[in-house]
């Protein structure tokens, strides 16, 4: 039983324990950069490689404004289709929607998780 | 009203120019401001160069620092090939840190906190990008929209909607600056207004606005940060935007 052995031994065991684990983090942390999309060298802002200066708080700046360009471009797209077309309220509500997909690609691209078209 | 926030912001003219077509063309302090941006940045550039120091001394080192700062910035974002736009987006950056920098000098004017020069600015990179984009590649520019590996039936809707996404750069290029300069103008100066309002109240008064005042002088810190860094964004997606007219999909 656990509580009969000596001291020593379960010390010995925990450290065996340690070791399994530290392996299975190592493992799992090697599958995961295997399929994690690796930064290019065209998406600098993905800057992993880069020495630590401004950039990360640059990029967390960022990622708002471009949201919401996206929602505010769509928006007043549809506005022009609905002004010139009459087929309101479908034009703000189909590039509205739109809008809101770039905004979110756009955020997703400036945060680096998302390669750029044409590059891989 | 000395407490008004929004009173910093108002463009006032110093002479009028003419007339052209019915506008107006003045010489407002906005104008000014960027004068004395430009002057500043290009005096002081030739200046601090004008030695040619072998060993740099205090001033040249600014001016080398500035320069290789700039420089890593474009070889990281848009290769070698992009040294070509150097000019440009040192400019930029130079320009704006400027004009950034002498908002935060107390009565001075923040040129960087009106949208339209801020618009014209990223218009200038758009237009940069989309010129010199067809001028290299021709049509090929056009794969910039055309990501590789989807499937042909939901392809006009994701290249409607990176169409959409190239279109709204400007808009988060110039809004991102715009508001960044225009809110934090506006928060220093609502908070350093409630010290002089809690003041008024007596001893208690004194002792509240010692809250204010403490974040007053930490929202300045932040602000010179912000100053320093909205001009280092602008100009780093300048590059990455310039690298897109250099390598549309390669």
């Amino acid at each position: 039983m656990a509580a009969d052995r000596p001291p020593e031994d379960r010390r010995a065991r925990d450290a065996d324990d340690d070791a399994a684990l530290q392996a299975r983090l190592r493992q799992l942390g090697q599958q995961l950069d295997a399929i994690a999309p690796k930064p290019k060298p065209g998406d600098s802002d993905a800057s992993s490689g880069q020495p630590p200066g401004p950039s990360n708080l640059a990029r967390a700046l960022r990622l708002s404004s471009e949201f919401v360009a996206g929602i505010l471009l769509g928006g007043f797209i549809g506005w022009l289709v609905d002004q010139f077309t009459g087929w309101s309220p479908w034009g703000l509500i189909v590039f509205l929607l739109l809008g809101f997909v770039a905004g979110t690609l756009n955020a997703l691209r400036s945060a680096g998780l998302v390669a750029r078209p044409g590059q891989d | 009203m000395a407490a008004d926030p929004i009173h910093q912001f108002q463009i006032k003219n110093i002479t009028t120019l003419g007339e052209i077509g019915g506008v107006e063309i003045a010489f407002t302090n906005s104008a000014a401001f960027m004068l004395a941006a430009v002057v500043f940045t290009a005096g002081g550039l030739v200046l601090a160069t004008a030695g040619r120091a072998m060993v740099p001394g205090r001033v040249q080192s600014v001016a080398e620092i500035i320069y290789e700062f700039v420089a890593d910035m474009v070889r990281q974002s848009a290769g070698e090939a992009g040294m070509r736009f150097f000019p440009l987006v040192f400019t930029l950056f130079s320009f704006i840190l400027v004009l950034n920098m002498f908002g935060m000098i107390p009565g001075l004017f923040t040129v960087t906190s009106h949208i339209v020069v801020t618009a014209v600015l990223a218009l200038v990179v758009f237009f940069t990008v989309i010129i010199y984009g067809f001028y290299k590649n021709g049509l090929k520019f056009f794969r910039l929209f055309v990501p590789s590996g989807i499937p042909i039936y939901i392809l006009p809707l994701i290249v409607f909607i990176e169409v959409l996404s190239f279109l709204s750069r400007p808009i988060s290029h110039s809004v991102r600056l715009f508001a960044n300069m225009l809110a934090g103008h506006i928060t220093l100066k609502v908070f350093a207004g409630f010290i002089v309002m809690l003041s008024g109240f007596g001893i208690a008064g004194w002792v509240g606005a010692l809250l204010p005042l403490a974040l007053t002088v930490a929202l300045t810190a932040l602000e010179f940060l912000v100053a320093f860094l909205q001009a280092y964004v602008f100009a780093i997606l300048t590059c990455i935007y310039l690298n897109d007219a250099l390598h549309p999909g390669h």
